[in-house]
């Protein structure tokens, strides 16, 4: 085939431009979470559901001072309210750090379409939609969960597993490199990826972008192997799209890359661990999922309501007082569904994990335009993992309670997870 | 009754063909559609409910009446 010259070795090369916005990075304990709060600190990580229902009563949008200036919404209606406006809030970067990239990166952004506004979002989002039905994403069911199997298979006689690192953490990295076109073996490096981009938020910006950089370096190799020999993956297909009767612009592609490899991994990672979490310190609703397994759907909707796993961020565009809110430009907003999914103005008992939960309006996977765009595909994992677990492993609890451990920042879930399975 | 899904408020979380996919199915880009003409046959106003109550776009509208 014709050399691809938009992948010419220096595609990127920093294009001229101004740069972002820095600001001053502040750790350390919080002193009070209304006008302090930062999701970075342990006592968040650990437990964020008390704090926020004392923000949502006393508030209820809470603002910090950390990041540049930041403002929580912790309402169910505030956080919709900004996830509908896209005229008011900017996706630009949606995840909060304290480099703010320049406003003329939007409507684009640096990983559409996540991170893309209208008009353009829709045209981006438009080229994944097909792939990411729950009729596509059917066609991978069957090899994740012979995979699952093989995760198992692998505990040999252990009497204890660490849940997170054995089990939840590989299944959809395995996933994800299979609908990309990534060798399989390359999976841990994925790890180490997902923390620079997600975790490392407080590290010095040159730092940040440094450990960036190794992601796209790694991407680019992807998309050299890809041109060389093309195959049926979303690579392939990403290379080849056009929009607007073009190809995409090479920062498009592999922007798009790097939000399918990086989004679908900690996320769902997240949820399949917080869902055993949950069913191994609750032995009976474990063992009416072992006798019912119809269900599970159902459980499963409420486990990622009440440990819903993902907060995205958001731009404020101009200064207004929103909300009795005095935001001004380029303010972060921490979108935190996990706050809204537990707004007793929205849920009845919304602190309790009730299994048989029949109405279940949560707002898990965003809401509006943003809307992941791989809840299907993230619904199946989990329910293939959830299945393969109960059915192999019906008996098992916390081995050790203190021991678990949360990932700390926009995407929470266990990283630790020792669980004891002998029964 | 019949069920009504509102194309400008639908976002393709698919709730509504999971739960109730004798009366939703998805199009090529996962967003719900009506299946047929909407109208839900009897003993399946249960099922056209459950969809209309985790719609978390509240794209959906059940006409009891209908």
């Amino acid at each position: 085939m014709p050399a691809d010259d938009r992948f010419s070795p220096d595609f990127r090369e920093p294009r001229d431009g101004p740069p972002g916005l820095r600001s001053e990075i502040v750790t350390g304990p919080v002193a009070d979470w209304a006008t302090d709060f930062s999701h970075l600190e342990p006592e968040w990580s650990a437990d964020p559901y008390p704090i926020q229902d004392d923000l949502r009563q006393r508030c209820p949008i809470a603002h910090t001072e950390r990041f540049g200036g930041a403002w929580l919404p912790t309402r169910y209606d505030d956080v919709a309210a900004i996830a509908y406006d896209t005229e008011r809030f900017s996706s630009r970067a949606i995840i909060l750090s304290n480099l703010r990239p320049p406003r003329e990166l939007a409507p684009v952004g640096g990983s559409p379409p996540i991170s893309s506004d209208p008009p353009f979002h829709h045209d981006a989002r438009k080229l994944l939609l097909p792939a990411f039905t729950k009729t596509a994403v059917t066609r991978q069911e069957p090899a994740t969960r012979a995979f699952c199997h093989s995760l198992i298979d692998e505990f040999g006689g252990q009497d204890v597993v660490d849940a997170a690192s054995e089990y939840a953490q590989h299944i959809p990295v395995r996933v994800i490199a299979d609908m990309l076109g990534f060798p399989p073996q390359d999976g841990p490096q994925f790890r180490g990826f997902v923390e620079d981009l997600l975790e490392g938020i407080n590290r010095p910006p040159d730092e940040r972008i440094e450990r960036v950089g190794r992601l796209f370096d790694y991407l680019g190799a992807q998309v050299s192997d890809h041109l060389e020999h093309p195959r049926e993956d979303l690579t392939s297909y990403l290379l080849d799209a056009e929009l607007y009767g073009h190809r995409l612009d090479p920062s498009h592609v592999v922007g798009t890359m790097a939000l399918l490899l990086i989004a679908g991994i900690d996320t769902t990672w997240s949820a399949i661990g917080a869902s055993l979490w949950h069913l191994a310190k609750t032995p009976g609703d474990r063992a009416r999922l072992v006798a019912t397994p119809g269900l599970l759907p159902t459980a499963m909707e409420e486990f990622l309501r009440a440990y819903a796993p993902v907060t995205m961020a958001r731009l404020v565009k101009d200064d207004m007082r929103w909300h009795g809110a005095d935001m001004k430009a380029d303010d972060w907003i921490l979108l935190s569904f996990p706050a809204a999914n537990r707004d007793p103005a929205q849920f009845d008992r919304a602190d309790e994990v009730i299994i048989d939960r029949e109405a279940n309006r949560h707002a898990a996977f965003g809401l509006g335009i943003h809307r992941c765009v791989g809840s299907h595909l993230a619904r199946m994992e989990l329910r293939v993992a959830l299945e393969t677990w109960l059915d192999r492993i019906p008996d098992f609890s916390l081995a050790d309670p203190g021991a678990v451990t949360w990932a700390a920042g926009q995407i929470r879930g266990p990283r630790t997870l020792p669980l004891r399975i002998s029964g | 009754m019949k069920v009504q899904i509102n194309s400008e408020r639908c976002q393709g979380h698919g709730r509504c063909y999971d739960l109730a996919p004798s009366l939703f199915g998805d199009d090529d880009e996962g967003y719900g559609q009506v299946l047929g003409d909407g109208v839900v046959p009897p003993g399946q106003e249960r099922e056209a409910r459950l969809a209309a109550a985790n719609c978390p776009e509240h794209a959906i509208d059940v006409l009891e009446e209908a």
